[in-house]
């Protein structure tokens, strides 16, 4: 075990700083040495800390940075399996597997997060109305326990367990190796259409007759405009290219890939700091550039996935005071719901870069895991005078229509509410008191919600 | 935990009958349920605030907490913190004593030194080493302005908040990298039980003023806040009016 730092540490909001011990775990053997050094303060694992939250920080305890146990452990390309350390990014799984014709199973709009983060939050992406959440491609997962022990889970040994660690926030223990089922690909391209939507019964109508055309969808909403412009969108849909669908000289080679992206869609990136006036202007002018309606376009995986990854720390845009990111869920019936929340949002005069917004398939048995069938909106907005009142009022119209809001960026979300929000809140208990009497594992997150 | 707006989940009265103290736990609770202990003496009052605070939906825990016992602060904070962290302590206690019985009787004087100073350091002391623990926390120190210059004619009370303010000033400094933080309030005069049947000073306020700017001074990590607001130029002028002129002035 290399020697620990104590270092204030906070996530990609860079909100509420508080300062741990952290321990660099490059395997099996630094986790268990970290657990039997914990003091009362407990421990939890951190990947690459891009949740926006204080989920992988731990007030006065240890916080075990995972990051260097980033191993391939097995690679099965016939049965497009692989076997990894947690520690492991979606990033490095891109380099080494999409020449290969394999790309994961699911990825979040930055592929900087780490496999045990990724089952940890029990993330979706583009494709969650087709494939569901990254924790649905695990085949089994070693979790190092609080008894010290390592135990082999997955959807059929010991279920509870490996439904209350996906999603379960670090919360049942350490995540060490994952067996991961990825997707086969012939190219590393994606065929997009791309089509512009004026409101929002425009895109929800578009999305619940076309989306299960395409194996990737997502829209980007404008939160500044209002009126009969409120929701207008530009929705980008796609799935990956065959080989014969490829230019003739993408087929030379057409599994290649680099992460790098060139930022081709939006034309501007307001720099410096952002105020209602440069988000304004930038979602007109990314609004007026996309196009009506496109079709077959090819394009990177980079450009679809990851485009904000080109940004760099963009995350600082938003000021010293950080910034929120406000992701909720409501099931299907509260269209309602959502059509007031996107009113009272552009109308509240807090800028807010682009939102997204989803079209969910099926929750899974993730007794915290987030998606349910239904819509989800992301959107960040800065930390300013009032926010905490704005957002409170949110919850309560999203509790209303049976929502939720996503515990991988929640950094405010009253207690007694977030109760409502997950109904097995209870047998996530449960599972932690079998597992962890003691609440050994633990985070600012855990107390600060009392999960 | 102090969420990323400021909101929290705890919240730790030591003087917890305190007009000011109840005020900041109600302004708190008006925004979102939370664990409040009540630390205080057992008086038929502080069976009352914690009703209070249980119908404005605290989940009220109640501690023993006795300022002219040495031992108290220690036992007080310990208690406290049993059933987790605390996120926000609110130092209220505190008497303000009858001026002209102080000029004479040595007692009474030592005897409120000990319960505004010398208390209130123990329990800083011992709430700065829980909070450090801890790795994040906000102390709320309530001083006063009758601590920053002060005057003839309550300058035993003035002396004792004096140096309470300096102890939680100083604290505060110690305290930076932590994770924990101090702030230190100096309300002016403020129409609470301990100021009952007096007449108003000017600038006069209410419990419920000096709780929103306890609230808004936690949210905006403030390290030192007048309330109102106005007496910090006040005081500052005060500071820096010379002595001869300061003694003939008629407060
Ligand atoms: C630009 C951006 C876009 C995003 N887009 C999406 C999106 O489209 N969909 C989505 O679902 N999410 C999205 N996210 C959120 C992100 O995917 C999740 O927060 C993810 O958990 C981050 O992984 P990480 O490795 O950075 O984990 P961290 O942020 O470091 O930790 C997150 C949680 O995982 C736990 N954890 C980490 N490693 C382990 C381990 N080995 N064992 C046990 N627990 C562990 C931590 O304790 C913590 O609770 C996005 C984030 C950013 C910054
Ligand atoms: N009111 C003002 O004008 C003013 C101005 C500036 C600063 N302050 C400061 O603000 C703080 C709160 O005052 P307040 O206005 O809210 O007055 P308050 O209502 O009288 O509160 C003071 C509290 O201190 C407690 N206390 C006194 N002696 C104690 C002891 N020996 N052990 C334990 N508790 C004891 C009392 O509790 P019991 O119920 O047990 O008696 C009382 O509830 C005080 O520190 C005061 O100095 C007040």
């Amino acid at each position: 075990m290399a020697d620990p730092a104590t270092v204030p540490l906070t996530g990609w909001g860079r909100t509420a700083p508080t300062p741990a011990t952290v321990v660099p775990v490059r395997g099996p053997e630094d986790a268990g040495t970290a657990l039997a050094a914990r003091t009362q303060r407990g421990l939890v694992a951190r990947g690459l800390a891009r949740s926006y939250n204080d989920a992988a920080q731990n007030a006065g305890g240890l916080v075990l940075d995972m990051t260097a146990a980033d191993r391939v452990l097995d690679v099965d390309l016939a049965g497009a399996e692989i076997e990894v350390e947690a520690g492991i990014s979606l990033d490095r799984l891109m380099n080494l597997f999409v020449p290969m014709g394999l790309f994961v199973p699911v990825t979040p709009g930055t592929r900087y997060v780490t496999v045990g983060g990724a089952i940890a939050a029990d993330i979706h992406g583009k494709n969650h109305h087709v494939a569901g959440t990254f924790s649905q491609h695990v085949a089994w997962l070693d979790l190092l326990t609080a008894d010290g022990q390592v135990r082999r889970i997955g959807p059929d040994r010991d279920p509870d367990l490996f439904w209350a660690t996906a999603g379960g926030m670090g919360l049942t223990g350490v995540i060490l190796r994952v067996r991961l089922r990825m997707t086969p690909i012939e190219t590393s391209r994606l065929l997009v259409d791309t089509d512009r939507t004026p409101d929002l019964d425009s895109l929800m109508t578009l999305l619940t007759e076309t989306d299960h055309l395409y194996d990737y969808s997502v829209a980007w909403i404008d939160c500044v405009a209002t009126g009969a412009r409120m929701g207008r969108s530009v929705l980008t849909r796609g799935r990956f290219a065959r080989r014969d669908e490829l230019t003739e000289k993408q087929r030379a080679d057409p599994l290649r890939y680099s992460g790098a992206v060139r930022l081709s869609t939006p034309g501007v990136f307001p720099s410096g700091l952002l105020n209602q006036a440069t988000v304004a202007a930038f979602n007109e002018v990314w609004y007026r550039k996309s196009p009506r309606h496109k079709r077959d376009q090819l394009q990177t995986i980079g450009a679809f996935f990851h485009p904000l990854d080109g940004v760099g720390n963009w995350n600082r845009v938003y000021g010293p005071r950080g910034f929120v990111q406000y992701q909720f869920v409501v099931p299907h019936g509260g269209e309602d719901a959502m059509r007031r929340a996107l009113i009272r949002i552009s109308s509240s005069g807090h800028a807010s870069f682009l939102a997204v917004l989803k079209r969910f398939g099926e929750g899974n048995p993730g007794m915290l895991s987030f998606p349910v069938s239904g819509w989800t909106l992301a959107l960040d907005i800065p930390v300013v005078e009032g926010l905490a009142g704005l957002l409170d009022e949110l919850d309560e119209l999203v509790v209303g229509a049976g929502g939720r809001v996503y515990l991988a960026k929640d950094p405010r979300v009253r207690p007694d509410l977030f109760g409502q929000m997950y109904p097995r809140l209870e047998s996530f208990r449960d599972v932690r008191r079998r597992v962890d009497p003691e609440g050994v594992f633990t985070s600012d997150l855990a107390r600060r919600l009392s999960l | 935990m102090i969420d990323a707006l400021g909101s929290i989940g705890s919240l730790l009265l030591v003087g917890g009958t305190s007009d000011i103290a109840v005020a900041t736990a109600r302004r708190y609770l008006a925004e979102r349920p939370l664990r409040v202990v009540v630390a205080a003496r057992d008086t038929p009052r502080r069976a009352a605030v914690a009703d209070e605070l249980r119908g404005a939906g605290g989940q009220v825990e109640v501690v023993d907490f006795d300022a002219d016992d040495p031992a108290s602060p220690a036992g007080a904070v310990a208690a406290a913190t049993a059933n987790g962290d605390i996120d926000v302590a609110v130092v209220a206690f505190g008497q303000l004593g009858d001026a002209a019985r102080l000029r004479t009787d040595s007692v009474a004087a030592a005897h409120l030194a000990q319960v505004n100073f010398v208390a209130a350091v123990a329990v800083g002391t011992e709430l700065a080493g829980r909070m450090r623990t801890q790795g994040h926390g906000v102390i709320v120190a309530l001083s006063s302005v009758a601590g920053e210059r002060v005057r003839k004619t309550n300058y035993v009370y003035g002396s004792t908040k004096a140096g309470m303010d300096a102890f939680y000033s100083g604290l505060g400094d110690s305290l930076a990298g932590s994770g924990v933080s101090v702030l230190v309030v100096r309300p002016g005069f403020v129409r609470s039980k301990m100021t009952e049947g007096m007449p108003d000073a000017p600038l006069a306020t209410t419990p419920e003023v000096v709780a929103e700017a306890i609230v808004a001074g936690v949210r905006a990590r403030r390290h030192t806040i007048w309330v109102p607001g106005a007496l910090r130029w006040v005081m500052t002028g005060l500071r820096h009016t010379p002595r001869a002129i300061f003694r003939r002035l008629s407060f």
